[in-house]
């Protein structure tokens, strides 16, 4: 007979190994990435600022990288102290976090919203307040919510992309797109850029095209099915390399390697292998997550009232348009230090 | 001795239930040729081929393990809304650089253990914590997803070349007689679930505790027990399927396993389980995984956009459900 007791006690110590086991695994040493920013004329210290900052929930590679750089380069000055609100997606929420910062009178505000248009009149409150707002990427519906807007160009990565990919081809052959999520207006500005750089060259066409919805597995889904559907093809547009990292599995898995893969946003990983030059991804276009660390720069020196070094102007530009700089194997060193994990 | 009897009563009823779930999956079936066909005459050089068949059942495969768990905990009167989020919980947590430090058989340990302890958490509450599944469930969603974000910090963690060998194992070189290694897991669990849910002690009272919670108590069955033992066997099949999708995907990151609880629970309801219980079949459900993924293939080959995609994918839940209906009711009125 077996003793029932007996067997209990050893389920319980197997399970109660198995925990310490699992909690050995939780670690995850490396510290984040945080971008090296070049030195701007007016880095000498002056009177401190307060910043506040509130972002949408880090459940993105692209995002996380966001609040990290925005914290790396706060901490780069002695003058600045940064207020991070709690990342949600929820409006109301980052509403609420927006009051709480003005009641804390900061000096500047970076906001990156959830959603532009919600939080429109957040921003409007902030600078009805006195203080001034950086609006970081996803635009507010009224300039008078903001003082500046630094953010990507989301067009223009699809021009670049486009045109990068029409000058290796020498303007001739078929092209796939492989976009992120249908409903977002930033996937639309990205394919209508993508479709008209193509437009420039008359022997290109593109013959397909899915929306991997910005995650990995859906990446890998959606590129394995158009490896399927195109025996033959010379070049595809990856829109994030997020999802990207599913879909060269994909590529892997199938045993592909004929044609040229340009991918989007610039994550580390794709940056490496652009580096190594084992795989048929051979660039990105950049969509750089650095773009938190000079919103912390100019709401520095727009608390210290500075303009910036290199303009003519006295004050900060209203807004500021990043450049989605195609990065290859040539320029990848200049580019990989400022990429995401 | 009472319980025996309570097993046996429905014998009669039961052979009904299959003839009826037979013609269930017969209608899916026909659904499926009729989904082949379309892509025959829409696609003919690309759909009719090997890498074609070879691409749907890999696609399958994942979410195909998924819902074999999910079938479990819809007979038995439950259900499970949170095998999306313990997959990604179950994904991150293998690939992080401690846990590689193991190599893959750490990786593969800890997919599974999370899985089965995610399972286990919320059979106890369910079963012991009389917590109505849905909230349970719903619970166990918020919170493995939160603490997968958590423990990533919204990183796309990769597998590292050390454990490569796992990765490699989707790879063509890896296929056995032309078969990829995920689609014969997928087969053999499959084959497992299908002998337990029919041939076993466990499966009777599976059917029997969905079917009838008190009958099944009154019978003498642990009724509790049982039912805690349904939620770990899912987590089971999420561990297993996190496995899967690290191989797939060589990752792991807390937007994995998006949406999967709706679609294991819509593949298992066209499979014609019923969402109350006490009823249902593993081909069904399997069928149903075949004619999900066959759509996605298909809408792709043809490049139409997802926005027409989502709106076909409903029109053909509705359609199949209501052709599957008219035929069970017309079989039965004769």
């Amino acid at each position: 007979m077996n003793n029932p007791l007996r067997r209990r006690a050893f389920l319980a110590g197997a399970s109660a190994l198995g925990v310490g086991a699992l909690a050995a695994c939780t670690g995850n040493s490396d510290e984040p990435p945080a971008a090296t920013v070049t030195q701007g004329a007016a880095d000498t210290p002056g009177k401190k600022v307060t910043i506040g900052f509130a972002g949408p929930q880090a459940d993105h590679g692209w995002l996380n990288a966001i609040t990290v750089n925005a914290k790396a380069e706060a901490g780069r000055h002695p003058d600045v102290e940064l207020v991070v609100a709690e990342g949600s997606n929820d409006a109301a929420t980052q509403s609420a976090q927006v009051d709480a910062l003005i009641n804390r009178k900061v000096d500047v505000l970076v906001v990156l919203p959830a959603d532009g248009k919600q939080l429109t009149p957040a921003g409007r409150k902030a600078m009805d307040a006195g203080i001034p707002v950086i609006n970081l990427d996803r635009i507010f519906d009224s300039p008078q919510s903001y003082r500046t807007w630094v953010g990507g160009d989301n067009y223009r990565m699809g021009v670049n992309a486009g045109n990068y990919i029409g000058q290796k081809l020498g303007g001739k052959g078929t092209v796939l797109e492989l976009a992120g999520i249908d409903t977002l207006e930033l996937t639309r500005q990205r394919t209508q850029g993508f479709d008209d750089a193509l437009g420039n060259f008359p022997g290109i066409r593109k013959v397909g095209r899915a929306a991997a919805e910005f995650t990995v597995p859906t990446g890998q889904a959606r590129m394995a099915e158009l490896l399927q559907a195109h025996p033959k093809f010379d070049a595809v547009w990856n829109h994030d390399d997020d999802q990207g990292v599913g879909a060269l599995q994909a590529v892997k898995q199938a045993g592909r390697t004929d044609f040229l893969m340009v991918g989007g946003a610039g994550s580390k990983a794709a940056m490496e292998q652009i580096k190594a030059d084992s795989s048929v991804l051979k660039a990105t276009v950049l969509y750089p997550p650095t773009m938190a660390a000079s919103a912390v720069k100019l709401a520095r020196l727009l608390g210290q009232a500075k303009g910036l070094g290199d303009l003519a102007e006295q004050e900060i530009p209203a807004s500021v348009t990043l450049f989605s700089a195609v990065v290859t194997k040539e320029n990848v060193d200049k580019y990989l230090p400022g990429s995401f994990e | 001795m009472t319980e025996q009897a309570a097993e046996q009563a429905p014998a009669r009823a039961v052979s009904e239930r299959r003839r009826i779930s037979e013609i269930r999956n017969l209608g899916l079936v026909g659904v499926l040729v009729l989904l082949v066909v379309i892509g025959a005459l829409t696609e003919p050089g690309q759909f009719l081929s090997t890498g074609t068949l070879v691409l749907l059942l890999t696609q399958a495969s994942v979410i195909g393990v998924i819902t074999v768990g999910m079938t479990f905990v819809i007979i038995g009167g439950g259900i499970d809304l949170s095998v999306g989020a313990v997959v990604a919980l179950a994904t991150v947590w293998a690939t992080t650089k401690a846990t590689q430090s193991f190599g893959i058989g750490g990786i593969v340990f800890c997919a599974v253990a999370v899985g089965v302890g995610a399972g286990l958490v919320t059979g106890l509450l369910i079963a012991y914590g009389r917590l109505v599944a849905f909230i349970a469930t719903l619970a166990m969603l918020a919170s493995a997803r939160g603490l997968a974000i958590q423990l990533s910090q919204g990183r796309t963690q990769t597998v590292s070349t050390k454990n490569q060998a796992l990765v490699d194992l989707g790879y063509q070189d890896s296929y056995v007689l032309g078969i990829p290694p995920l689609v014969l897991i997928f087969a053999a669990v499959a084959v497992l679930g299908w002998i337990v849910l029919n041939r076993t002690t466990f499966g009777r009272r599976t059917y029997a505790i969905g079917g009838n919670l008190e009958a099944a108590r009154l019978a003498g069955i642990n009724v509790r027990l049982h039912t805690c033992l349904l939620y770990v066997l899912s987590g089971l099949c999420c561990g297993i399927a996190s496995v899967m999708l690290i191989i797939l995907t060589s990752s792991g990151t807390s937007g994995n396993g998006n949406l999967y609880e709706l679609d294991a629970i819509a593949a298992v309801i066209i499979g014609g389980t019923l969402l109350s219980g006490g009823r249902g079949t593993l081909v069904g459900s399997v069928l149903g995984v075949l004619v999900f993924t066959t759509i996605s293939v298909l809408f792709t080959l043809n490049n139409l956009p997802t926005a027409v995609q989502q709106l076909a994918k409903g029109v053909l839940i509705v359609l199949a459900v209501l052709i599957q209906r008219r035929y069970s009711t017309e079989r039965n009125s004769r």
